[in-house]
């Protein structure tokens, strides 16, 4: 295993055994689409409503598994480890979840799931299956970067999966749920920063270094260079570093926010909460209303340590929309 | 010239071996400029298409091509994958029950571009594989194919070309002027294709 440390058996198969052991720890949550790395809703009955997909590389767990159920996403795709699935899979997981009000795909903003993604579009659309499609890029550190066109799309996506998912379980039309989606897209921004790098099992080495005493603002979910690298600080300095990139991007002023504290896979509880009690009095300081918070491990980028604070403008209709039911790994409330 | 099935079979089988000989090459383009996978993903699409096509069977290139399609599609990824399918799914479009002539073969390599154009957003002129297909479309529009070689040298040179300027699109975009100095990695994987298509139609001239 030339050195690599890490808990699996096969690099080149982890993706499976993943899947395998995630069927095992939760019978009767999902479906897997045969031949594929599709996991499905499971439902006892009938669903008549817009089927959501969502998906991208693996290595970001409870993304986007976590967030398949009722409330959410019908489907999640997974591609190999940072690596966008192919259209022939994310097809698969169209048929499945078209209970006959169509389909929207909700994609994070990198070149390759764009391309992916749309591509499965057009050849469900050629089935006669109908598809919308919703790019999220709430990450406000870099405006291009290794991996985009455009603004990356992170943490905030998992907001956009609750509300999205909120809204087609109320039995809306493909666009009234697409609609509720870019409203989310919109008024959402997130920023990231790492301590420690992660490491892909195929690559068998860090994506990139890190001294002992450094720390990377700005960093993307694959380990991708962000604004700069700096000495590392207190949790007070980060969270004003995070938080006053977000608000010179977008005015929060005067308004109520959903808050979401981000691990990114290697940071203790702690800290997250720690980092979330400067979060919040600097939001305070600023006149932003705190209406809901979550502090977790939502979208992660495998063993990396560091963090992601999201913050997004509500209105009443997410607010109604987020006190609705949701039953997924990740989100029972 | 009439582009036939064992014609077009046989530009895979060479493609294959291209991708599988120069694999290190584009490796190694790919982590100057990006994340380093294009040519494992390249010689892994192609080996996945041949095997692919040794086990059907085709009654016009059309079909031969939209086998290559689905295949790299669904092994290549990342971005190439999707770029490339789209590429051969235009191509097998345009061929659809024609007699694949020059004009044709033009008119599909066309289909192509414009495919690409709108699935990885680029234009031409912004360093990337288009710029190779885009010499092969103006080749066949002026040229009368007697020395498909000729083709080979036509894209060598844009690869060329593609050292001197700075990515605006494309993998070699991420490094911005960083990029320059080095052949685009996509470039280079379509020079292959079109270098084995050159050998295909050359052994068919000199039969």
């Amino acid at each position: 295993m030339n050195g690599l440390k890490k808990l699996i058996n096969h690099p080149e198969q982890v993706v499976e055994e993943m899947i395998e052991g995630i069927l095992l720890a939760h019978p009767g949550r999902f479906e897997r689409i045969e031949k594929t790395t599709v996991l499905t809703r499971k439902s006892t009955v009938q669903l008549n409503k817009v089927g959501l997909v969502s998906g991208g590389g693996s290595g970001h767990e409870p993304a986007h598994v976590g967030y398949v159920g009722e409330g959410m996403l019908d489907a999640a795709v997974f591609g190999e480890v940072f690596t966008s699935p192919t259209p022939d899979q994310i097809l698969e997981a169209i048929k499945a979840v078209d209970y006959g009000k169509g389909v929207l795909l909700i994609i994070k903003n990198y070149t390759g799931d764009v391309m992916n993604f749309e591509m499965a579009q057009e050849l469900a659309e050629a089935e006669g299956i109908q598809v919308e499609k919703v790019i999220v890029a709430d990450d406000v550190a870099v405006e291009d970067s290794t991996f985009t066109i455009g603004r990356r799309g992170i943490a905030g996506t998992v907001l956009v999966h609750r509300i999205a998912g909120a809204m087609a379980e109320t039995g809306a039309t493909l666009q009234e749920v697409k609609e509720a989606a870019e409203k989310v897209i919109n008024n959402v921004r997130s920023m990231g920063m790492a301590i420690s790098a992660c490491t892909v099992p195929a690559a068998g080495k860090p994506s990139f270094q890190l001294a002992d005493d450094e720390m990377e603002i700005g960093i993307g979910i694959h380990g991708e260079p962000g604004i700069n690298r700096t000495k590392i600080q207190s949790s007070k300095e980060v969270a004003s570093i995070l938080v006053n990139k977000i608000l010179a991007d977008f005015n929060y002023e005067n308004s109520e926010v959903a808050v979401l504290i981000n691990g990114l896979g290697a940071t203790p509880e702690m800290e997250l909460y720690i980092l979330n009690k400067e979060v919040q009095r600097i939001l305070t300081e600023k006149n932003v209303a705190i209406y809901k918070t979550w502090v977790g491990e939502y979208m992660t980028s495998l063993e990396m340590s560091g963090v992601s604070v999201t913050l997004l403008k509500l209105d009443n209709q997410m607010k109604e929309l987020f006190a609705q039911k949701v039953n997924t790994l990740t989100f029972q409330e | 010239m009439e582009l036939t099935v064992d014609m077009a079979i046989n530009w895979m089988e060479i493609a294959r071996d291209k991708y599988k000989e120069n694999k290190e090459t584009l490796t190694m383009l790919d982590q100057a400029i990006g994340d380093g996978d294009h040519g494992i993903n390249m010689a892994r699409g192609y080996q996945a298409v041949v095997e692919k096509i040794a086990e059907t069977e085709y009654d016009h290139p059309a079909d031969v091509l939209k086998s290559v399609a689905m295949t790299l599609m669904a092994k290549v990824g990342g971005a190439s994958g999707p770029l490339y399918g789209t590429a051969f799914m235009n191509m097998s479009m345009v061929m659809k029950g024609k007699t694949v002539d020059q004009k044709v073969l033009k008119e599909a390599i066309d289909h192509a571009i414009t495919g690409m154009k709108q699935r990885g957003k680029s234009e031409i002129g912004e360093k990337t594989l288009l710029d190779v297909w885009d010499q092969v479309s103006s080749y066949l529009d002026s040229e009368d194919l007697s020395e498909p070689k000729e083709i080979i040298e036509v894209c060598q040179a844009v690869v060329e070309d593609t050292k001197q300027i700075q990515a605006t699109k494309g993998r070699a975009s991420y490094l911005n002027e960083r990029s320059i100095g080095h052949e685009d990695p996509g470039s280079m994987s379509s020079f292959y294709l079109f270098e084995a298509l050159a050998e295909v139609l050359e052994k068919e001239a000199t039969v």
